[in-house]
């Protein structure tokens, strides 16, 4: 988890994101000013994110993930512990321009973070207020439209569209600012199945394509297949980590954690006590079919 | 019934006028209001209304669109309309029936009113419809900038005004979706009183208060985490550039005046 | 009693360029103690369907007959019909208004015109059945979480005794725990007091597990009508108009197809671990 010492060779290696014992705590006052409780939402947490990875953070609704999120685009500072975005100290506040610049964020709710009446105006809000100049405001524009596949739309009224594509609107939004690395907090949580799909399609295809690195805040289980790590917390600290296949084998505990493990993974999981040979943390539909196949050939 | 309303809201379509410099817009609108106000002859006030749909003719904007904006101020026209035509005193008496009575003065005053509420909402809804909030915003801004040198927001105000147009809309589907759910728990918002009625809208103006607070809310971290500042130092997507038609509409709009004024001297 | 929907149809701005038919020649009976599902996407017309069960909109052509008698008549009201088809929008706990819990709970039955008494102890059994504890009744329902406003706003419906009980995408931005939550409360409602169901969501995972009938709306019209292990039998076609069945019943399939000998009209983790056990001869 520390930073590679031989990192800056080619710049792979290096954390864009590193949380050391970060912590918040907020203060709840009562109707005369006070102080009725301090609340830790989250608690000493180490989380770290390569460059260009594709990083997923589980939990469910309380669970300190969007506090978190938060901390990431200098929304909110820590109140203790360190961290480092983009090799910028958030703890120091001259920094929050330039963290907000290297870290973009989508939010959950798609109607509360569109801010224009037309579709490419909004995606050009972020580099207006960065003071990008006219001509590339419309070049970054145009590549990041097309990059979520709204390029058609860009003349739409975003009350028009779908929850989907508005949040793939809001994605461009945040990718014409050209950020190192994109936050998304529960982007899909108030979407259809067809949005999350195309949410997740769109921003897969963002890191792959353009090598951003994303940190996909969800309680999801089904959507984090496909990332190179995952956090799992609860109650403000992180209480699991590793490849998704490690995280999806330990379904008693995801299940503690009150996620929900996708139908697959628990049949595998079912399968797995009852004597079958499956392997660990199947994911998908695929590869419990595979195993299964082996399985009988081998029996027969 | 809030759907129907059009202030606020922009329509897409491809102009002469989606294409004129929103400053010219603003002005152009601006001496629309005070023309309606200069004439004060029926006449007069149909000319002003056959010039209004020329320009939504150009605008391409569908008439009904137009129209139904005016279906949600129905009410209040006839309210206002019925007490200058009831109310107005007057040399001859064209009608009269217990304590009603209709004199000439208050016939023409009630006409040329309504007449001139509907052109005044049709009028500036022409603007709104064919301006989108943003640029709408940047014409406010770039209009009113001398206002800064007396320590006027008015990057800050435009800004406001832009958001708030935004949301209209989706305010007004969310007081649709509220009253429905409301009229679910067997709420009624028809019979009674005026102060039974005004009673009634507190289950739907609550929910409204607190979900526009949260969107304010969520809107103001939205534009924080994209690095909105203010004013200072932002660059301009759609830079305003005065074009040649620009030129023409600032003739057209002060030819206008000119025949308003001259209306209002002859006639 | 029954509720009965006779070649119903519903069109957006009729007569005017923005035409849209939402609902197209509905025919649909639920009956008492039904616990029915109606899955669509978003757009299909199921949320259109849904209102108009308590006469929020009006058909724009054929009838709606509740307990046999036509909605529509003159002098027939809407206003009772509404408290007996109670109706949980989506994201209710958006329509919350009372300074008190209680105080919001009360305003259905207060509408309905009962006595303070009689009031009082509905909203207290709402409360209940939604097992919200009850020192919660006098705090702002605005100081409570997510999943409790939630409760609180389906309390404020249940307090009206309704005998059908519409939900539109009661779980929608919930947390897993808080969506099997929500659904355990209303699959208690309808065991434990009879109220007929009707969940309006484009979850099929979710519904499978709880309704005996599923309604498939597509374009305004019904695409399937009936057992979930009926409509799960065209896991292909739901596929297609973007409505997925259980994965479970696609593992089936696929399973199939290699040459398992496995039922593929499953729905659940269980059947599917037995199927597979039985299949490969582990199980009798």
């Amino acid at each position: 988890m520390n930073i590679d010492v031989n990192t800056n060779i080619n710049n792979i290696n290096i954390n864009i994101i590193e949380a050391k014992n970060l912590s918040h705590e907020y203060i709840v006052r009562d109707e005369e000013g006070n102080v009725e409780n301090i609340v830790t939402a989250i608690d000493n947490v180490d989380i770290s994110v390569k460059k260009g990875h594709f990083i997923s953070i589980l939990g469910h609704n309380g669970s300190g993930k969007s506090t978190f999120a938060k901390h990431i685009n200098a929304l909110l500072y820590p109140s203790g512990g360190t961290l480092f975005v983009n090799q910028m100290d958030a703890n120091d506040k001259s920094n929050t321009l330039d963290i907000r610049k290297s870290a973009g964020m989508v939010f959950q709710n798609p109607d509360n973070q569109i801010i224009a009446s037309v579709v490419e105006e909004d995606v050009g809000f972020g580099p207006e207020n960065i003071g990008v100049p006219t001509d590339e405001i419309w070049e970054r524009v145009e590549k990041s439209l097309r990059s979520v596949g709204m390029w058609e739309y860009r003349k739409h009224s975003p009350n028009k569209l779908s929850g989907g594509q508005k949040q793939r609107v809001a994605i461009a939004g945040v990718m014409a600012m050209e950020p190192e690395c994109i936050v998304l907090d529960e982007p899909t949580a108030m979407l259809d199945p067809n949005g999350r799909k195309e949410v997740i399609r769109a921003i897969h295809e963002l890191n792959k394509k353009k090598n951003v690195t994303v940190i996909l805040i969800t309680h999801y289980m089904e959507e984090v297949v496909g990332s190179d790590y995952v956090y799992v917390m609860d109650s403000g600290k992180v209480v699991m980590e590793g490849e998704p296949r490690d995280i999806f084998s330990k379904v008693e505990e995801l299940k503690s954690y009150r996620l929900d493990v996708p139908q697959i993974t628990l049949v595998a999981d079912e399968l797995k006590k009852a004597g079958v040979n499956v392997p660990d943390g199947v994911l998908t539909r695929e590869e419990l079919v595979e195993a299964l196949r082996g399985i009988r050939a081998t029996e027969v | 019934m809030f759907r129907n309303m059009t202030l606020g809201q922009y329509y897409p379509a491809d102009s002469i006028l989606h294409r004129l410099d929103p400053r010219t817009k603003l002005f152009g609108t601006l001496i629309f209001i005070i023309s309606i106000f200069i004439v004060d002859s029926v006449p007069g006030m149909l000319v002003i209304a056959a010039f209004l749909g020329a320009v939504i003719l150009i605008s391409k904007v569908p008439f009904s669109f137009m129209v139904k904006g005016i279906r949600g101020i129905v009410v209040l026209l006839m309210i206002a309309g019925l007490f200058n035509l009831f109310l107005t005193p007057g040399d001859k008496i064209l009608f009269h029936f217990g304590i009603l009575t209709i004199t000439d003065a208050g016939l023409k005053s009630a006409t040329l009113m309504t007449i001139r509420m509907i052109v005044l909402i049709i009028g500036t809804s022409v603007m709104t419809l064919t301006t989108t909030p943003n640029s709408l915003t940047d014409g406010l801004e770039k209009g009113l900038r001398f206002l800064t040198v007396f320590r006027v927001p008015v990057h800050e105000i435009s800004m406001m005004m832009s958001i708030a147009l935004r949301f209209i809309p989706i305010l007004i589907e969310e007081t649709d979706k509220i009253m429905k759910a409301q009229m679910a728990r067997g709420a009624d918002f028809e019979s009674g009183g005026i102060f039974q009625k005004a009673k009634s809208m507190v289950p739907i103006l609550v929910p409204l208060f607190v979900s526009a607070f949260r969107r304010a809310n969520d809107l103001a971290l939205a534009m924080e985490a994209r690095c909105y500042n203010g004013g200072d130092g932002r660059t301009n997507m759609k830079p305003l550039k005065y074009a040649g038609i620009d030129a023409i509409s600032y003739v057209c709009i002060f030819v206008f005046l000119g025949t308003c004024i001259a209306a209002k001297v002859l006639l | 009693m029954s509720l009965i929907f006779d070649h119903v149809s519903y069109t957006y701005s009729p007569d005017t360029a923005y035409e849209v038919a939402a609902l197209n020649d509905i025919n649909l009976k639920i009956d008492d103690g039904e616990f029915i599902g109606i899955i669509g996407h978003t757009g299909s017309g199921k949320s259109t369907l849904a209102q108009h069960m308590n006469g929020l909109i009006r058909a724009t052509a054929g009838s709606i007959y509740y307990n046999g008698q036509d909605i529509y008549d003159k002098g027939y009201k809407l206003k009772d019909l509404r408290t007996q088809v109670g109706m949980v929008f989506q994201y209710p706990e958006n329509q919350l208004f009372g300074t008190t819990v209680f105080e919001d709970v009360c305003f259905g039955p207060k509408n309905q015109g009962l006595d303070e008494k009689e009031v009082s102890l509905r909203a207290f059994e709402a409360l209940r059945a939604v097992k919200l504890p009850e020192e919660y009744a006098e705090t702002s329902p605005f100081d409570l979480s997510g999943g409790q406003k939630r409760r609180v706003a389906i309390a404020g419906v249940l307090a009206m005794k309704p005998a059908y009980l519409i939900l539109d995408e009661p779980t929608a931005g919930l947390d897993p725990a808080g969506r099997e939550e929500i659904l355990g409360l209303i699959k208690e409602l309808h065991d434990k007091k009879g109220t007929t169901v009707i969940l309006v969501s484009h979850s099929m995972e979710d519904v499978a597990n709880y309704v005996d009938r599923i309604v498939v709306m597509e374009h305004g019209g019904i695409l399937y009508d009936g057992t979930p292990r009926e409509v799960f039998h065209y896991c292909k076609e739901l596929e297609e108009i973007g409505l997925a069945a259980p994965q479970v019943t696609y593992l089936m399939h696929d399973l199939k197809k290699i040459g398992f000998h496995v039922d593929t009209d499953i729905t659940t983790v269980p059947e599917a671990r037995d199927a597979i056990l039985r299949a490969l001869g582990r199980k009798e």
